[in-house]
């Protein structure tokens, strides 16, 4: 994608140390796995695992000292819900929500998660590969004053904001990326970990939530937030203080089977729980609402920008769908691309497969696809094409690992 | 890496074991190593006539499909039906249970084409 060689997380060598295998992931050198996918699947179901998220990025928006307060909401807030798909209004401070970024088509540029972290101060937690996009997006808007609310531009070249000056950037936005380091701490066992690593007293943040905490002399955000459909944190800290809370979480986490776990289970974590990925289940061809995650919209919101797009899509239905898909067969894995036809004998190409795997957890081949929405019910039996031969399958409801009760 | 010394070896990672006029061939421990966990192996049809470097099966990681070529010119005897219900053998026991088809080979002759176990091993380091 890019001709910059690629970037190494301040993880990097910790990776290289512990023989992870090494590839290059959205412009960044990740690992993929350690030892193997199974396992450290499995050591985030059953126990806990540790992933490098230093490669996402972290923006900040907050109001400027001059900024004023829109019918009761701050600047940035107002500002932000004109960008973005979900309520902001909805966050207190502590609190994240999962959110789209759209273009003016409704297509998604990226899914994030947005946290309130002070009255008019968010963190946007945004997807590596989007990073620089998301960032210029954002800018280019705030700069021009171009967000819905704004229809013409006006500022002074600089793009400064004016004290008390209506052109003004309504407020400020950093791109902090490279100065943050993170991990993704998942499992059942996160919370015994949690205490080991940070005091029998304290207790993480609710789901959803993100609170600060100290560390071996330094600062930390923990956010209970995932990707993986267990219980889990994401951890931020300063990019020079990751080798040493990496290796910590490590030590302190023998106790409780942790593994390092890398993008390999990732993926199949993420897929068995039918969390879309940006650039396989979501493009900037798709809107949320054939993506099935209409939930994370609100178009009681009076302006943002795909609105108008989104609500015609909503009221009118979208031509496909993204739906899970299992496997009627043990089989070959269903991967990106196959091609999904109806099932029975008038069998018609009617979509396409945008993640597959074998599901470590089930094993069994599961995936997503796009399909006609006309096929898109739960319990349609389709057909997915592997090197040219038809392999039953059936539309499942989300997600399509549960755990036992047990 | 193990790399036997008593097995030929192809630049597509497999190894072949000479059997009187058959081969049994497997994939190596460096390439299940490379391609982790292997979840599914599309075996060859019995009976099918291939050729040297003809792709004739598929074996699939979590990651990623990648074929296997018959070592030789020659005709699929004998298929490892054990992969179909326990495709891991091939991580487990890439010389061992993990093999995945045995070939009538055409021509004896033709095996010099093969690699030996040091010549392989340099490949891969």
């Amino acid at each position: 994608m890019s001709e910059i060689a690629p970037k190494k997380t301040p993880l990097y060598e910790e990776h290289v140390r512990l023989g992870a295998k090494i590839v290059p992931f959205a412009g960044w050198l990740m690992p993929v796995q350690y030892t193997s996918i199974m396992g450290e699947h499995q050591a985030v179901r059953n126990n806990v695992g540790m992933f490098d998220i230093s490669h996402m990025g972290q923006f900040i928006v907050a109001a400027t000292p001059s900024s004023q307060k829109v019918g009761g909401e701050g600047a940035a807030a107002t500002w932000l819900n004109t960008m973005l798909t979900n309520n902001i209004d909805k966050l207190d401070i502590g609190m994240g929500q999962y959110t789209f970024l759209l273009n003016e088509r409704g297509g998604i540029i990226d899914d994030l998660i947005v946290y309130r972290t002070g009255e008019d101060t968010f963190l946007l937690v945004v997807n590596a590969a989007r990073t620089e996009e998301d960032f210029a997006w954002l800018q280019s808007h705030l700069k021009a004053g171009r967000s819905p609310d704004r229809p013409s531009g006006g500022l002074p070249a600089s793009g400064k904001p004016t004290a008390g000056g209506e052109t003004a950037a309504p407020c400020t936005l950093a791109n902090r990326s490279a100065e943050f380091g993170g991990v993704a701490i998942q499992g059942p066992r996160v919370v015994e970990l949690f205490h080991a690593l940070s005091g029998r007293d304290t207790e993480p943040p609710a789901r959803n939530h993100i609170v600060d905490f100290p560390f071996d002399g330094t600062a930390v955000s923990v956010a209970r937030t995932g990707y993986t459909g267990e219980d889990g944190v994401e951890v931020f800290f300063r990019a020079t203080d990751a080798v040493k809370f990496w290796n910590a979480a490590l030590e302190k986490g023998k106790t409780f089977g942790i593994k390092p776990c890398g993008l390999g289970a990732r993926d199949t974590l993420r897929l068995e729980m039918c969390y879309p990925l940006n650039g396989s289940d979501l493009s900037p061809q798709r809107n949320p609402i054939e993506a099935g995650l209409g939930f994370f919209v609100d178009l009681t919101k009076p302006r943002f920008i795909g609105r108008d797009v989104l609500s015609r899509a909503k009221e009118n239905g979208t031509k496909e769908k993204l739906v899970p898909f299992r496997m009627k067969e043990k089989g070959p894995p269903p991967r990106p691309h196959y091609a999904v036809f109806s099932g029975g004998c008038q069998s018609e190409r009617i979509g396409e497969v945008t993640s597959g795997t074998i599901s470590p957890s089930l094993n069994w081949g599961v995936g997503m696809a796009y399909v006609s929405s006309a096929h898109a019910k739960i319990g349609t039996e389709i057909d997915i094409e592997i090197r040219g031969q038809k392999f039953p399958a059936t539309i499942e409801k989300k997600p399509l690992y549960k755990k036992s009760a047990s | 890496m193990n790399v036997p010394d008593d097995l030929l070896y192809t630049d597509t990672h497999e190894w072949i074991k000479r059997e009187g006029d058959n081969v049994r061939v497997g994939i190596t421990d460096h390439a299940q190593s490379e391609l982790t966990d292997v979840v599914y192996v599309e075996l060859p049809k019995m009976d099918r006539q291939a050729n040297a470097k003809e792709a004739i099966a598929v074996i699939e990681s979590v990651k990623a499909a990648s074929d296997i070529y018959a070592p030789v010119k020659g005709r699929v005897v004998e298929v490892n039906k054990a992969l179909e219900a326990d495709a891991g053998l091939i991580n487990r026991e890439p010389y061992g249970q993990g093999w995945i088809f045995v070939m009538k080979i055409d021509n004896a002759d033709d095996l010099k084409q093969l690699k030996d176990a040091a010549t392989y091993q340099r490949q891969i380091e």
